[in-house]
């Protein structure tokens, strides 16, 4: 392309901006249509279930304090990887997932089988306190999840958000919401959550073997 | 035809001051998040002080804080030189600086209260979001308004890409910020799992593309000249490097997602494309630092200039290594580990914050109506506090990261792991430590610029400056624009 044509362009700000336009959004369409187009065809595998009110409750927790930040849940299919942290992440385990969490840094291990790993007890003395567990530990201490409540009506208004975004939650399960948090703190139900991690999620029909009672104290 | 027009200079002024105040906001949020990583006894217990929820402020403070506030700043001061017309929608333009400040507070403190949409450089509830949307658009309108009342009929280099870098972080913006609200600070995305993942590095990636690189270049192509003091080396060589950037660039989100759940292909095409991306980055950073051919000298006495070259520098150095680390070889010891930390900062630290302090260095003066910036040992002492903490800081992450690649794939001859997690951690510990010392150290910087300036706008705090008449071009010829003018 000589200069003369590209000169038409560099004198039209109307021109210039639709071009750009254009070329930013070739990529994005190539990249992110098709995955669109099988999104509605991956479907959550036999067993992987939307998150009962408890573990949806853990969820937002999880998110909300930026566990994230440090920690993945996106195995990686390395024989490196799958050795450390068992059978690399699958596509239906995330389908629930709003926002995804497969993270970008390991400040400390990957997450996405920690179900079971360890016990409830474990579990909430290491988030009161990770050092006394672990003295070498820069994680952070989350104390106020002990004390924090967690509200019925709020979890019970996420998911009927689910619901309208596609997430099969019935009638049902959102009735039962109030019961299964009842008296619940909000480190039970993060607890809860971790605890479901690679289990209630994976696709193989393990959801009968729980680790755990899902947090009660 | 008497000259009756003269430039609109408030609004950068106040966008200077507001990067200088995000930028030691943005930056100290930085330095203490790292003390953490060291010392995790610093939070105190306090929801609001623990690193997770504070590292989204410190993203937010330095790339729309700081960088956002320069990039505005730089854009309205450049769009009225280079069409020798002054900016159009001046009640707008205060508007975008009002709300973008409106909009840094409000999203530095919801978030380490919990509210986040929990998508990295995407953390404000939506509620935030729309109000960014809306300043972006102004921001856009008062721009291209500009852009169609300037004098010259060439559409000057820096624009394009400054145009670009509207656009395309308005479209990722909304793309990305796609959700549906349960209440005013909580909502979930539209999308799930895979395909949220992949919009959210396509946004990710594109943020760096069109925030932290084609803006900034808008900033290069207009300050480099100026400060060496002449024409671009190749104005074609800048045609093709930018069609070439913008649109290599939105295919390259894939390469943060390597080897995970996403589909094969798409990490194959992103990879692939990571690495055609090197050449119109090599391409942008060559012509910048070739435009300094013949002016070399000028580093010996001009520390705005010396910013400049050293930003140029690390740009090739950033896009190198990020190409590098596209390969999936590679990605497989760096991804996850603090090899990402320090290829992120040689890019932020290193030519992202050091384009835009040459650039203050250079554009300040003239928009605070004085010759100079007040103290030039000031600029020296800030530009070494800067080296030398961006040296430490990315060499320090550079141990870190491999060392931690090479610890988690470390395997015994039966198989086993060689090393536990904790092992990892224990070992870069020391790097931790040297990471926060330069850290601190371009915080200091900061605090030197920020003095600097404060001193440099004596008159303007005053109120002292008569504005700045806009000139009346010459003729327009049809030849390839000519370079701008020295400056001074």
């Amino acid at each position: 392309m000589a200069y003369k044509h590209f000169e038409i362009i560099e004198k039209n700000v109307g021109l210039l901006g639709v071009m750009i336009a254009i070329m930013v959004s070739l990529g994005g369409l190539a990249e992110i249509t098709p995955l669109f187009i099988e999104a509605h065809t991956i479907k959550a595998p036999p067993g992987v279930l939307p998150y009962d009110p408890l573990r949806l409750a853990g969820r937002d927790i999880y998110v909300r304090e930026g566990c994230f930040l440090c920690h993945s849940q996106q195995i990686r299919a390395l024989r490196f990887e799958t050795e450390r942290y068992g059978h690399y992440s699958t596509v239906g385990e995330s389908v629930y997932d709003r926002p995804f969490q497969w993270g970008s840094k390991r400040i400390g291990p990957d997450l996405a089988r920690i179900g079971g790993k360890y016990s409830d007890d474990w579990q909430r003395m290491h988030l009161m306190n990770a050092q006394q567990l672990v003295p070498a530990s820069n994680m952070p201490h989350f104390p106020w999840l002990a004390d924090n409540k967690l509200d019925a009506a709020q979890i019970q208004a996420s998911m009927r958000t689910l619901r309208r975004l596609g997430d099969p939650y019935s009638d049902a399960d959102i009735a039962s919401a109030p019961a299964a948090v009842d008296g619940k703190t909000e480190m039970d139900a993060l607890i809860a959550y971790l605890q479901g991690l690679g289990i209630k999620n994976e696709p193989t029909s393990s959801n009968s073997a729980e680790a755990s009672d899902g947090g009660a104290p | 035809m008497p000259n009756t027009e003269y430039y609109n200079d408030r609004v950068v002024r106040q966008f200077v001051l507001g990067a200088a105040i995000w930028g030691i906001i943005g930056m100290a949020v930085g330095v203490y998040a790292a003390a953490e990583l060291m010392w995790p006894g610093l939070s105190f217990d306090i929801p609001w002080l623990t690193f997770s929820r504070i590292r989204p402020d410190h993203t937010f403070g330095v790339i729309f804080g700081f960088g956002g506030c320069a990039l505005m700043g730089t854009c309205y001061y450049v769009v009225q030189r280079t069409g020798q017309a002054r900016l159009a929608l001046g009640g707008l333009a205060q508007l975008t600086f009002w709300g973008w400040q409106l909009i840094c507070i409000l999203a530095m403190v919801s978030m380490p209260l919990g509210a986040t949409r929990g998508k990295e450089y995407a953390e404000p509830e939506w509620i935030v979001a729309i109000l960014i949307a809306v300043v972006w658009v102004s921001f856009g309108a008062v721009f291209f308004t500009s852009l169609t009342r300037r004098r010259i009929r060439h559409i000057y280099v820096a624009n394009w890409y400054y145009g670009a870098f509207i656009i395309a972080v308005g479209l990722l913006h909304i793309v990305n910020g796609l959700v549906l609200p349960v209440s005013m600070w909580k909502s979930y995305p539209i999308y799930s799992g895979v395909v949220d993942a992949m919009v959210e590095w396509w946004y990710g990636h594109n943020a760096v593309a069109f925030f932290l690189t084609a803006g900034f270049l808008g900033m290069m192509y207009y300050f480099v000249p100026r400060q060496a003091k002449q024409p671009l080396w190749s104005y074609r060589f800048s045609i093709v490097n930018f069609w070439a950037l913008i649109s290599v660039y939105m295919w390259a989100g894939s390469h943060h997602l390597m080897y995970t759940a996403l589909p094969d292909w798409v990490q194959s095409v992103g990879m692939a494309f990571s690495l055609i991306l090197l050449m119109p980055s090599w391409g942008s950073a060559a012509n910048g630092l070739l435009t300094f051919n013949g002016s070399w000298w000028r580093l010996k006495d001009d520390p705005a200039a010396k910013f400049m070259v050293m930003s140029l520098v690390f740009y090739a150095a950033a896009t190198f290594e990020g190409s590098m680390m596209a390969i999936k070889t590679v990605n497989s010891l760096s991804h996850y580990t603090d090899w990402t930390i320090a290829h992120v900062h040689s890019g932020a630290l290193g030519w992202v914050a050091m384009i835009t302090i040459g650039s203050l260095y250079s554009m300040a003066p003239s928009a605070l109506g004085r010759p100079a910036m007040h103290s030039k040992r000031g600029m020296e002492l800030h530009f070494w506090l800067h080296m030398m903490g961006t040296l430490m800081y990315i060499c320090s992450m550079w141990a870190a990261g491999i060392t931690e690649g090479l610890m988690w794939r470390a395997t015994n001859a039966d198989g086993s792991l060689t090393y536990s997690f904790l092992d990892s951690l224990i070992a870069i510990k020391p790097m931790y430590l040297i990471r926060w010392a330069g850290g601190l150290l371009i915080l200091l910087g900061m605090v030197v610029m920020a003095w600097n300036l404060w001193h440099t706008a004596a008159d303007a705090r005053a109120r002292k400056i008569k504005p700045i008449p806009v000139p009346i071009p010459e003729p327009t010829s049809h030849q390839i624009p000519a370079p701008l003018p020295a400056a001074g």
